[in-house]
């Protein structure tokens, strides 16, 4: 790009956003329709405003927010096998490579974690890393759905509703509590059941980290003024730093109690090692 | 009294749900192809290294059977050469042997040779000798007077 139209194209561009914000601010808005209080209350519990299912039941919007996010990384996980899986090379693209590290980080999360059993695990953590990441980063899209009490509400994060926090948390203990049982019977048991309170420092943890960038986005948004600039930050490079880290710190959390339950007792890897030597 | 923060069991397990199925189908489409084919990258690399370890470890005992083989080549014409070289050198004295035997043949003939020569030339000159011993016993034993007169006869002329 020549000097000329480079200055020609950031001259555009700063007229257009300077005709957008003027455009904005002489509209005006429909009002604030709620308080801060009411919107607050309603990102936490959900009592206000919900969603529709198909009408068979009015469900949080959060539920339709999983709905979209599931079906979205089906739909991409069916076309990447059926497209780009078969032309798989062994010297990798780029596309290929990303694949690759993905798969590749969960994988050995699993297997340093939990050396004696794996499998199971690394495709766990795979599936909820994923979800996790990319329903995080769904909000970013404010995709708009109405609501039973005629409104419209932009489809949140499905994991800042406390039901789905909830779902995750337990699976995850559930999932430590079946390494557990597989690696050292019911030992694993005694061991899993130690760590009583992990369904609820999950869940909650999830559910709290999701909701407080759920909610210093809505505070962001409430207030006209807030709304210039600031959201690129708040919105953008908040949401996509927790994305990570919640999404890392679930699977890690879940690949290490998982290893420590299911690690076999010192008996039976004697036993392992002494039949190993013998072969 | 309701669940403290709204929590519907029923959405729990919706969401479960949608987990679920989410947790397999990526399980199905995407963990498992891609770990299977980094799986199978790997066993062809290491399959690729285990030929590549073969073929240098075949290659360096054909080296050392090869490097084995020179050595006693090497050996086997050390003998030759060193059985040559004795040959050579017996036949070398061999022929010296029969030189000095030749040699000493030749003048055992030359010497036997110059004896009957000796012999031949001595008995010639006894028998020369004798002939003029008989010649001179002729003349002396010859009466005087005929052989003197003869002489005198011929100085009167």
């Amino acid at each position: 790009m020549s000097k000329r139209k480079r200055v020609v194209f950031i001259v555009v561009w700063v007229a257009l956003m300077a005709v957008i914000l003027v455009a904005a601010l002489l509209v005006g808005g429909t009002g604030e329709s709620e308080s801060i209080k009411v919107v607050m209350r309603d990102a936490v519990l959900h009592g206000t405003n919900k969603v529709s299912l198909f009408g068979l039941k009015d469900v949080n919007p959060a539920y339709i927010s999983s709905l979209v996010v599931c079906g979205v990384l089906l739909v991409a996980a069916a076309l990447i096998r059926i497209f780009a899986i078969p032309r798989f090379k062994m010297v990798p693209g780029k596309f290929q490579l990303v694949l690759e590290q993905l798969v590749g980080f969960f994988d050995n999360l699993a297997k340093t974690s939990s050396p004696h059993k794996n499998t199971f695990l690394g495709a766990y953590v795979f599936a909820a890393g994923v979800y996790i990441f990319v329903g995080t980063l769904f909000e970013l899209f404010g995709i708009q759905a109405p609501t039973t009490v005629g409104g419209t509400i932009s489809l949140p994060a499905p994991l800042s509703d406390i039901n789905a926090a909830i779902m995750l948390g337990c699976l995850s203990y559930l999932v430590i509590l079946s390494g557990g049982i597989a690696g050292a019977k019911i030992k694993g048991v005694g061991r899993t059941l130690k760590e009583f309170s992990l369904p609820i420092s999950m869940s909650f943890r999830l559910f709290g980290a999701l909701l407080s960038g759920l909610l210093v986005t809505e505070l962001v948004y409430y207030n006209i003024s807030l709304s210039f600039v600031l959201p690129v930050f708040v919105g953008i490079m908040f949401t996509l730093l927790h994305a990570l880290i919640q999404a890392y710190v679930l699977t890690m959390l879940t690949a290490m109690f998982y290893g420590e339950v299911s690690e076999p007792p010192i008996k039976a890897i004697k036993n392992r090692i002494s039949k190993s030597t013998n072969k | 009294m309701g669940i403290p923060l709204n929590v519907d069991w029923q959405q729990i397990l919706l969401h479960l749900f949608n987990f679920v199925i989410l947790a397999g189908g990526l399980w199905l489409l995407l963990y498992k192809p891609v770990k299977n084919f980094m799986a199978k990258r790997e066993a062809y690399y290491k399959d690729m290294d285990k030929t590549a370890s073969d073929k240098l470890a075949a290659a360096e005992a054909e080296q050392e059977k090869y490097s084995g083989l020179i050595a006693k080549a090497q050996d086997e014409a050390a003998e030759l050469k060193k059985k040559a070289m004795a040959d050579a050198d017996n036949a070398a004295k061999a022929h010296i042997a029969e030189a000095e035997q030749e040699k000493l043949r030749i003048i055992d003939d030359a010497r036997r040779a110059a004896q009957a020569e000796k012999n031949k030339v001595l008995q010639e000159t006894n028998a020369q000798i004798e002939e003029m011993v008989s010649a001179a016993v002729d003349k002396l034993l010859v009466p005087a007077g005929s052989a003197y007169d003869s002489f005198d006869d011929s100085g009167k002329e």
